[in-house]
């Protein structure tokens, strides 16, 4: 251990609910994407599912709205450091979307792309078992644009660049193939639990 | 309305920005340790912290670094900073950090760090901001968002770079204008609070961004936007709004 003189920190909070190196942002919600926030309108918004599955389909705003809803409250994690405890997101598991098009049993692996041309890569399983979502309403109000509205990608429990904003679609694929940020030097998976922040992580 | 899927996706708004460089991967992994050697204010709220870590792999103009503290019960503190220092052989890189209200981080270094204190820093890390000094580039920053783009500036003069470069800055006030002694024709500075007689106060405007837009040079402005998020949408909208292409901006937020 390397302590460093002087330093306290923050008073200890027993929050088994803090990954490690994490902090609380409390009420903040931090913006951090390296694009220009689009003018994306849900009229403008579609998203599609293709690759290794059955029956690629394209959904647009009401198609997709008119999916069963679903929610998620939790927590969600960024790799610079910050936690936010007790969110609230409005929209469809992913699951519902996967019933549609069937995934062959040789996909493995996601690439996720976005409106803007972002993309991250994810396995499968992470995006399956009521894990993830396609979200547009975040405590109880439409998705704000800088946090990617009218639609995003929520993957709660990886690094929250895993869950890309202004989503366009997703690809399965039957190997790993690295997107945005991972391109950039970030960690394939991007688990905040074992602290996959770079690769090597 | 649902449809079956016949042609690609083609992203409207064409952002499949690739990194800048290739990421070193292994400097990034490894923790090392940063002694610090000296300390000079830079304004009431920002100084500048220089650290000697000799086995520092090199970054690029723009790159950050991931820097930790630990307490004596093993209670860890950790955060990305971006590197105001350019690329050089001294061993030596420095850090500009604002003092953030209740900042159990920069409040460490502003009110009880001193020369010989270490601490543990990994980096440099993310390809995306950096600038290797090939393109033309237009650097728009708030605040403390102008410490990326300092290493760029230094790095342009240091090495003589022919390509061209210019820096838009927003500062609340003079005072607050983070190497004020040290920016030159190149800059131009935007005060959003007071200003000096006769320079107008006000928040950075398409008057200031139309004529950096005008002078367009070969092969166009490579635009780096930094600061806070509420600077970066407004700065990044003037510069979509003045023409400048969408994949030729990039943006580092702070968060």
């Amino acid at each position: 251990m390397n302590v460093t003189r002087g330093f306290t920190g923050r008073p200890r909070v027993d929050n088994p609910g803090l990954p490690p190196g994490q902090y609380d942002a409390g009420d903040d919600w931090p913006v951090l994407s390296a694009e220009v926030t689009p003018d994306l309108s849900p009229a403008d918004w579609s998203f599609r599912i293709d690759g290794l599955v059955e029956r690629p389909h394209i959904w647009d705003w009401d198609a997709a709205r008119a999916l069963p809803g679903s929610s998620y409250e939790g927590d969600i994690h960024c790799v610079t450091s910050w936690s936010k405890f007790g969110v609230r997101f409005g929209g469809v598991s992913l699951d519902a979307f996967f019933q549609v098009v069937r995934p062959h049993g040789s996909a493995t692996h996601a690439i996720a792309y976005s409106h803007t041309g972002y993309s991250t890569n994810l396995p499968l399983a992470d995006l399956t078992g009521g894990r993830a979502w396609i979200a547009w309403e975040y405590d109880g109000t439409p998705l704000a644009p800088e946090h990617g509205g009218p639609a995003r990608l929520l993957v709660p429990h990886l690094y929250f660049w895993k869950s890309a904003k202004w989503i366009a679609g997703i690809t399965l694929l039957d190997h790993d193939e690295p997107g945005f940020w991972e391109r950039n030097g970030y960690h394939e998976r991007g688990n905040p639990w074992e602290e996959q922040r770079y690769s090597g992580d | 309305m649902t449809e079956t899927v016949t042609t690609t996706f083609t992203p409207p708004t064409r952002f499949a920005v690739p990194g800048r460089i290739a990421v070193s991967t292994g400097a990034a992994a490894v923790w090392q340790t940063a002694t610090l050697t000296e300390i000079r204010r830079e304004t009431p709220h920002a100084a500048t912290f220089r650290l000697a870590v000799p086995d520092w792999a090199g970054h690029l103009p723009g790159q950050h670094l991931m820097l930790r503290l630990t307490a004596g019960d093993g209670y860890v503190a950790q955060r990305h900073y971006s590197i105001a220092s350019a690329p050089d052989d001294s061993g030596h890189i420095e850090l500009t950090l604002d003092h953030v209200p209740d900042g159990e981080v920069s409040g460490w270094f502003h009110t009880v760090a001193r020369p010989g204190d270490t601490v543990e820093v990994r980096g440099p890390l993310s390809g995306f901001f950096a600038w290797p000094g090939d393109r033309p580039a237009l650097l728009l920053g708030a605040g403390s968002g102008v410490v990326p783009l300092m290493s760029m500036v230094r790095h342009h003069r240091a090495q003589g770079l022919p390509v061209p470069l210019r820096m838009l800055v927003s500062a609340r006030s003079p005072e607050e204008l983070i190497y004020a002694q040290e920016l030159g024709a190149e800059t131009t500075a935007v005060f959003t609070r007071s200003a000096p007689t006769g320079v107008p106060v006000g928040r950075m405007t398409a008057t200031h961004v139309a004529p950096l837009l005008a002078e367009q040079p070969p092969g166009g402005w490579e635009a780096y936007v930094c600061g806070s998020n509420g600077f970066a949408e407004h700065a990044s909208r003037l510069l979509v709004e003045a023409g400048q292409p969408v994949e030729h901006i990039r943006i580092e937020r702070f968060g």
